[in-house]
């Protein structure tokens, strides 16, 4: 159990000094083949002239991030084998523009550190992130900092990620101050007030100088939206926004996000452990597994037709609101594997209903299905 | 035993006649706060029958897990049994001592509590926790006791090897299957599960659910599931009672709740889940908040939110109409049952 628990601990804290070459775990080699990109360090001129190319904000490609663990010195004599936590290997995506993409699976599948790592809020120990054709690890200190008013995140619980002694006017302008991002009081105001409104917390004027205790659970994540929101990101990396709301607050918060995507143009990466509302405000959805994805596509048709056994499952066992559906259940046994000792080939294999022999020799490749859908099985080969 | 408990009546108590193993009669529990008092559970009714599993939904602050710690008459201090009657088995538990109900809770009623992580003790072995009910009710000595504990893991699916194990060393999903071993203890008549899958994972959830489905089935057990998710009351419960800020708004078979839903606020709560087997839509919200339960609005309580109001909405509570036979709807669209 001891790799569920590293997944699980807090991360550490974003702000920290981070060596632009990656730390002393990157194997990634100086110069990559197949970037686009051929600089050195990126500087904030490149960030600010980068543009959206064939409509892919994100290209993840190779993405892994490994988590040391920590052994006892006796531990580092006897068997001087270094182990990782595998929370993201070898992962695989774009995100495009204007899309809401959901990053589905079970806790420990490594869609939470899939999001961080985007934003550089975890360190990836391979592969690389291009943003606009821009490889994130190579941002300086100073392009991040631009980079990052551009790629905001939302929490899962709004109420430990607000500040309780700070009014909503302030939680909001804070991001504005800091980035130095407004001359003036009048300016600042405005900005404000128009992300508060779009946040959907109406009239704005109303709430300014509330704190947060006065709001309920949905008005504090609108907050934290409308905080986001403030430095007109191009996209906002959403952990599990309504994992902690009443199903009549979660929906308005799930009408929100699609809202401000059409309105603002925002691009969501929406992070879910619950298939069903990736399902119901998605444009695509990648299932991932152990650090995997597993399968990729447009949101209806990888749910219409999923072709990957553990989405397969998934899909069956969430519950819906009518006693009389007859569909089958497909209960996997046991729980998801630890992270450390990953299973060979396949690593759904020990827990798949459809394996054979092979899969627990063949690492699985993704398999094109049609279209935008792909999924890493051997069997559909 | 503390001197001011007293004794059970050493008679055979007299048996009161009423409907199924469970009967919950007009029930209202309210708190005591510094501004007055809050009405949680407001004129509650259901029954729950041998081996019958029922629903008690709604969402958060509707009074549905007050009501169920009603039942064992577990309230916090500043909590009251105002009125109404908890008929169980032939005994009416409202009239119970202290010590009374001691005899009843986990012998024959028991709970399984949402979060199993704290519900169970950190710092004592699982097994022994799940002894523990065993050596008060039935007087085994440890090692029987845990003998049994083996036998209830083994029937909860956890290998009876780790029956010595902390709750630190079982998974989310097995410390929730101890639970339910530890619930089982004293071959209960009644399992009352308060949001049992609420933080597992989707695949644990089926998990438990099923294993919640087989040992109803095997001991024909009597369960009530408390939940938010009306997903998971379709798909676990044969009834279903449907809770609105403190009242009963609509309860029946689920088939009767999930296909001919008539109370507005049911048919709203129900179009907020998405089902993922049907065509594609965004799932609805329902407008505004639920009324403050200090000072409940007079009449409806749901009338502040509901499209559909009419005259008197405000005014009148309605009262509950049977609709169709074992379907009742407390809502002034439906004063006469035809």
């Amino acid at each position: 159990m001891a790799g569920d628990e590293q997944l699980t601990a807090p991360a550490p804290s974003a702000d920290r000094q981070v060596p632009v070459s990656g730390g002393p775990l990157d194997r990634r080699a100086p110069t990559e083949p197949g970037s686009t990109y051929t600089g050195g360090r990126v500087s904030t001129e490149d960030l600010a002239t980068a543009d959206v190319t064939d409509g892919v904000l994100f290209k993840i490609r190779d993405l892994e991030v490994y988590f040391p663990i920590h052994q006892s010195f006796v531990k580092s004599l006897v068997a001087p084998e270094k182990k990782y936590v595998k929370a993201v290997d070898h992962v695989s995506f774009d995100v495009r523009q204007g899309e809401i993409l959901a990053l589905v699976g079970e806790s420990g599948c490594g869609k939470t550190t899939t999001g961080r790592a985007m934003l550089r809020l975890e360190d990836a120990t391979g592969g690389h992130i291009y943003y606009k054709e821009l490889p994130v690890e190579r941002f300086s200190q100073k392009t991040l900092r631009e980079y990052r008013k551009k790629a905001q995140i939302i929490f899962q619980d709004p109420y430990n990620s607000i500040n309780p002694k700070q009014t909503i006017f302030d939680i909001v302008a804070e991001p504005l101050e800091v980035n130095g991002l407004v001359a003036t009081e009048r300016e600042k105001e405005e900005r404000v007030v128009r992300a508060i409104n779009e946040a959907g917390l109406r009239p704005a004027e109303e709430y300014l100088y509330r704190y947060p205790h006065e709001l309920s659970g949905g008005q504090r994540q609108r907050v934290c939206i409308a905080g986001a929101t403030v430095l007109d990101p191009d996209v906002i990396v959403a952990d599990e926004p309504v994992a902690s709301l009443d199903v009549s607050i979660r929906n308005d918060i799930l009408k929100l996000m699609v809202e401000q995507k059409e309105k603002l143009g925002v691009t969501y990466v929406f992070i879910t452990h619950d298939l069903s509302l990736a399902w119901v405000i998605s444009d695509r959805i990648a299932v991932m597994y152990l650090g995997r994805i597993v399968e990729i596509g447009d949101t209806e048709e990888v749910v219409s037709n999923p072709k990957h056994p553990y989405t397969k499952a998934l899909i069956s066992v969430i519950p819906v609101p009518d006693p009389l559906a007859k569909h089958e259940h497909v209960i996997l046994s046991g729980e998801t594997p630890n992270p450390v000792d990953l299973p060979s080939g396949c690593r759904f294999h020990p827990r798949c209903p459809e394996a054979i022999d092979a899969c627990s020799e063949i690492e699985p490749t993704d398999v094109h299905i049609g279209g935008t859908h792909y999924a890493a099985c051997i069997r559909l080969t | 035993m503390s001197a001011t408990a007293t004794p059970a009546p050493a008679k055979t108590e007299e048996r009161i006649e009423h409907k199924g193993l469970l009967e919950v009669r007009g029930l209202c529990t309210y708190f005591k706060l510094s501004q007055g008092w809050v009405h949680a559970v407001e004129d509650v009714s259901f029954t729950i029958e041998k081996g019958e599993s029922l629903g008690l939904a709604g969402e958060s602050g509707c009074g549905k897990t007050t009501a169920a710690l009603s039942i064992l008459k577990l309230l916090p201090e500043n909590g009251r049994i105002v009125s109404g009657d908890i008929l169980f088995d032939g005994r009416n538990l409202t009239k119970r001592t202290e010590y009374g109900m001691s005899k009843i809770r986990w012998k024959e009623i028991s709970m399984i509590f949402q979060g199993a992580m704290n519900a169970l003790n950190p710092v004592q072995e699982t097994g022994k926790q799940v002894a523990e009910p065993i050596m008060l009710h039935e007087g085994l000595s440890e090692a029987k006791a845990l003998d049994r504990a083996r036998e209830l893991f083994e029937l909860v699916g956890i290998n009876p090897k780790r029956v010595m194990d902390y709750p630190h060393q079982l998974s989310g999903g097995m410390r929730q299957r101890a639970m339910i071993a530890m619930s089982l203890a004293c071959n209960p008549k009644l399992v009352i599960g308060d949001e049992p899958t609420t933080a597992l994972d989707v695949m644990v959830q089926a998990q438990i659910l099923d294993l919640i489905a087989r040992l109803r089935r095997e001991l024909d057990l009597s369960f009530i599931l408390i939940s938010h998710d009306l997903s998971v009351m379709a798909e676990t419960c044969d009834k279903g009672v449907i809770m609105y800020a403190g009242r009963v708004v609509e309860s029946g078979t689920t088939e009767h709740l999930f296909r001919d839903a008539r109370h507005p606020y049911t048919r709203q709560l129900i179009r907020a889940f998405p089902n993922i087997h049907e065509r594609r839509e965004m799932v609805s919200s329902i407008k505004g908040d639920p009324p403050n339960l200090l000072e409940p609005p007079p009449g409806c309580r749901f009338a502040p939110r509901c499209d559909e109001r009419i005259a008197g909405c405000d005014e009148v509570d309605p009262a509950a109409v049977e609709v169709t036979p074992g379907h009742f709807v407390s809502c002034h669209l439906f004063k006469e049952a035809t």
